[in-house]
Formats: C-alpha cells, sequence, structure tokens
C-alpha cells in the first residue's frame, strides 16, 4: 500500500511530503507509547498514533518508518513539522480515532508485524 | 581498542526533552555513511535512544562514548543520576518509575532496558545507588 493510498482511505490530509506519497508502506503499528513502537523493528512502516510531540518523529527516524498518520486531527508543532522534512518523513492528520483509523488500514489489507516476543 | 576504531562521544543534555534522541540522530547518520548495514544500524539507534531518553528522564543527563571498529559497536552511556535499587526489577518489561507527566510524553511504559537487551548482542548495567548508572551495550556488526 502506498502513502498516498492510506491518506485516501483515511480521508486524511497531507502536513509534510505529499511529494514521497508514492513510497510503498509494507505494516504497519497504532499506538501512543514510543517504547512500544521501538519494541516492534520493521522496515518501511506506518505509525498511528495521538502523540503529538518531537519524540514522534525521532522514534520514526530510529525505526526507518517512513509515515506518521497522526490520529483524531492532532496537528504537529512547526518543530516537528521541521524535522520530518529533514529527515524525510510524511506526516498525515485523520480526523478518525486511533481504533477506527487502524480497523480502515487492516480493512483495505495493511498488517502489523509480528507478536512482541 | 583496535587501531582502526573510531570513538564518538556526546553530552546530553538532562533539562530538555525535546532535545533527546539528538546523540542516536548522529550516531545513526555517521554509521549509515560508513556504510554499516541498515539493520545493524537500526538496532544501534534503537538502544541508544532507548539508553539516551532513560538519561534525560531519570538522570539528569550524561555522557555517552561511542567506539566503532570493523567487528562491533560499543556505547558506553555514564550518568550521575539516583542509580537503580534493583536492577533485575528495572529489567522486567512493564516495570517503570517515570513520573505520569513522561508517561504522556510516550515514554515510561517499562520497555526500555527491555529493548535495549533485545537490539543488543551485550548489555551490562553498573549502577550504585545515589552514584549513578553506566549502561554498555555492544552490537556486533558480522
Amino acid at each position: 500500500m502506498t502513502i498516498e493510498e492510506i491518506r485516501q482511505i483515511l480521508g486524511a490530509r497531507y502536513i509534510v511530503g505529499e511529494e514521497w506519497g508514492h513510497r510503498e508502506v509494507h505494516s504497519a503499528c497504532g499506538s501512543d507509547m514510543m517504547s512500544d513502537v521501538l519494541a516492534f523493528m520493521k522496515d518501511q512502516s506506518v505509525l498511528l498514533t495521538g502523540l503529538c510531540n518531537l519524540q514522534v518523529i525521532r522514534t520514526c527516524e530510529m525505526m526507518d518508518i517512513i509515515c506518521v498518520v497522526l490520529v483524531r486531527g492532532k496537528q504537529p508543532d512547526e518543530a516537528m513539522i521541521q524535522m520530518a522534512k529533514e529527515k524525510g518523513i510524511t506526516i498525515l492528520s485523520t480526523g478518525h480515532r486511533m481504533f477506527s483509523a487502524c480497523g480502515m488500514l487492516y480493512e483495505k489489507g495493511l498488517r502489523g508485524g509480528p507478536d512482541y516476543k | 581498542m583496535n587501531k582502526d576504531s573510531i570513538v564518538l562521544t556526546y553530552d546530553v543534555p538532562g533539562d530538555d526533552f525535546t532535545r533527546a534522541g539528538e546523540a542516536s540522530s548522529n550516531l545513526k547518520s555517521y554509521l549509515k555513511q560508513m556504510g554499516v548495514p541498515p539493520e545493524i544500524v537500526r538496532k544501534v539507534a534503537i538502544a541508544m535512544y532507548e539508553g539516551e531518553i532513560n538519561m534525560v528522564i531519570h538522570a539528569g543527563g550524561g555522557e555517552i562514548e561511542v567506539v566503532i571498529s570493523p567487528e562491533e559497536i560499543n556505547m558506553k552511556l555514564t550518568d550521575h543520576g539516583p542509580g537503580i535499587e534493583d536492577i533485575e526489577l528495572a529489567m522486567q518489561a512493564g516495570y517503570s518509575t517515570a513520573p505520569d507527566n513522561i508517561r504522556n510524553l510516550g515514554f515510561g511504559a517499562g520497555m526500555g532496558l527491555p529493548n535495549m537487551k533485545k537490539y543488543t548482542d551485550e548489555l551490562k548495567i553498573d549502577s550504585t545507588v545515589g552514584v549513578g548508572t553506566t549502561v554498555t551495550m555492544k552490537v556486533k556488526i558480522q
């Protein structure tokens, strides 16, 4: 699934990185706890989160996550936007809640990583 | 130390949570440029980032020394914080002493040390209550 397809499914809008909309995403993770995200190592993922601070972008950077979807209509501040641009990470914002947003992507075939062991 | 080793040092400021991760970010870029395989780079970056976050949350910052040799990457994180009373307990997934304000920032789930163990080949913690903590981690390149 591409980032652009995710945007369409969630009725989301680009905050950063419309030009990277063609990038392929292979798996997804939904969490507000960044250490839970860091426990899951998968290439080319998307992160859905209700957390909206600089450490979200840092976490994506460490994990090579290429796209963040901010749920519940969250808006990033300028520092987040700048860091995402520098690191090449797309930020999308959707009005859907976490559960619904994850469900909509799952329904269209996107899957999470392996179970945590 | 191997003559081909490279040493990098970082000061981690303890008063600014928004800056936590700068050292890990710098190391990650450096390793990428050196041509270290991406999966190794990611393991090192995640382990160091968790360590860096811990230093900021619990210990008021500290110092990090990274030694890169052709065979392995060694990270030594030293702080002068309160120390860890019960290391075995701290290693348990889900155990955390982080305050609520840290949880609201997305950390303090009790996964930091377990993640550091998960992504490294060796993890050693030396801690003295009231003096500080030194965490050493090794990731093998080959």
